[in-house]
């Protein structure tokens, strides 16, 4: 999502330091690259480590003694079930099922809750947890954090060298390790990484060390959409959106099976309907053929020239070597290997469905 | 004798005869960042002023490039299908994009010298 800038990182300062180009996301004036450019920077973090300043995502803390049934309500998750540490990938949905946003949502004690979600959704997201709070006892308290991602094979080193014990966390586990800080080990990239939010003071200090470190450098935005998109990360607003329900969207892992049949979530029946009938179209890794990128809004045919789907997100992959992309297919060609074809400015690219990730997840799991 | 000229659209023409070459300027390889692909012309394609005669696609966009006067494409170059970034490492000589036949040449006299360009860059 693209839009016109108006906030201002709290380390914008740091940036321009750093030669960024900035432009606008979602609201939020944004490092878009560096001057090692998005190449460099995209194999950079698959290689070493990757900081990314992503302070334009939103901290919600959610409290109280009614904490754990509000977000059984507002998202697809038995939230009682979670252990303290524990992470989820989740989201709101609407009562058609439609993804207004995708989240991950992590136990920080018996009563309380850390909620991280999209910058470009944000308010939207304040706006449905608040409505939605009046029937739960719970408190919902927007935090005032920057937000570091820290991406990476070497990242656990460099934040240990930078004072930082990691030894403790695994993959999707998330904890408070001072009062005002809120570090997870997740990620936007396949890689292993942890984020962390933190007062700005605090963040300052600790990028003085992390920058000091040859292994780290800052990565913009540009990057952060090639990681991802490599590793098969949906994009809210381009690959899932409230037009999306998890079915379609390939998503249902992230959804407890017993929930679907009797849970208390919102659109748990319309998604309970779409699953009886089989969803329509699936979310799929799209490969064009050769060199030439395919992107997001083109459409896509069978070989007969039927309109069969539409590409979501498209660029090219630098660990990958070759372009890379996402779209959804009708369900019965979402299959691995289908190949289709992309209309690109009046000329059909051949695409093949293509299994995702198109680079390995490298998480350190417990 | 060859004399270049710059347009706002930051493209460079390199005039030799009646022959033009065309590319992009170094500053504006770095606006676009690490290009992937060059959707090239074919020879013998007619172009007017302003059409679309080359896109360059970065990671992240494809961006039109148009162009600058009237005339027949001769030659694209053809060393860009297999390493795009030669537009990024030498973008105002092995990283030029195409060649053309001059249909007008008087076109040419509404275009910036070097001079001129570094003005309108800043």
């Amino acid at each position: 999502m693209t839009g016109e800038a108006t906030n201002q990182l709290p380390l914008a300062d740091l940036h321009a330091a750093a030669g960024a180009r900035f432009g606008a996301f979602a609201g939020w004036n944004m490092p878009l690259t560096y001057p090692a450019g998005v190449m460099k920077e995209h194999l950079h973090t698959r290689e070493h480590v990757g900081l990314f300043d992503i302070s334009h995502m939103k901290l919600f803390l959610v409290t109280g003694p009614g904490a754990a049934d509000l977000i059984n309500r507002a998202c697809p998750l038995d939230a009682r079930a979670l252990e303290t540490r524990q992470s989820k990938y989740t989201f709101f949905l609407t009562e058609t099922a439609g993804i207004i946003d995708d989240l991950i949502i992590t136990r920080l004690g018996d009563e309380r809750f850390m909620v991280v979600a999209n910058a470009g959704n944000a308010a939207t997201d304040e706006a449905h947890l608040r409505a939605l709070a009046k029937d739960f006892d719970a408190t919902i308290e927007p935090l005032d954090r920057v937000f570091i991602a820290i991406q990476g094979p070497e990242a656990a080193t460099v934040l240990g060298k930078a004072g930082i014990a990691t030894d403790a966390l695994f993959f999707m586990q998330g904890f408070e390790p001072r009062a005002t800080w809120f570090m997870s080990r997740s990620g936007y990239t396949g890689e292993d990484g942890f984020e962390i939010g933190l007062p700005e003071a605090d963040a300052r200090e600790l990028l003085a060390k992390l920058l000091a470190d040859e292994r780290a450098m800052w990565i913009g935005l540009a990057a952060r959409d090639s990681l991802r998109l490599e590793a098969g990360l949906c994009l809210h607003g381009n690959d899932i959106t409230p037009d999306n329900d998890p079915a379609s969207a390939g998503l249902m892992w992230a959804i407890p099976k017993d929930l679907r049949a009797d849970g208390g979530f919102i659109g748990r029946a319309a998604l309970a309907a779409i699953l009886a009938d089989g969803a329509k179209e699936k979310r799929v890794g799209l490969k064009p053929e050769g060199r030439q990128p395919v992107r997001s809004g083109a459409e896509l045919f069978d070989a007969d020239g039927k309109l069969i789907g539409r590409v979501t997100s498209g660029g090219f992959g630098p660990s990958a070597g070759f372009p890379v992309a996402m779209g959804y297919v009708s369900a019965s060609l979402a299959k691995a290997g289908t190949r289709v074809f992309a209309d690109v400015r009046g000329t059909k690219v051949p695409v093949d469905v293509h299994s995702l990730p198109f680079t390995q997840h490298r998480y350190r799991k417990g | 004798m060859t004399k270049t000229y710059f347009t706002e659209d930051h493209e460079w023409i390199r005039v030799e005869g009646d022959i033009a070459t065309v590319g992009i300027t170094d500053y504006a390889q770095e606006q676009l960042g690490d290009l992937v692909f060059v959707d090239l012309p074919e020879a013998g394609r007619k172009l007017a002023k302003g059409d679309v005669a080359v896109v360059v696609e970065s990671v992240k966009a494809a961006s039109d490039v148009y162009a600058p006067i009237d005339g027949d494409i001769t030659e694209a170059n053809a060393t860009l299908s297999s390493d795009p970034a030669l537009v990024n490492s030498a973008a105002s000589g092995d990283g030029w994009l195409w060649k053309m036949k001059i249909a007008n040449a008087g076109q040419l006299d509404g275009l910036m010298d070097e001079a001129g360009y570094k003005a309108h860059i800043g």
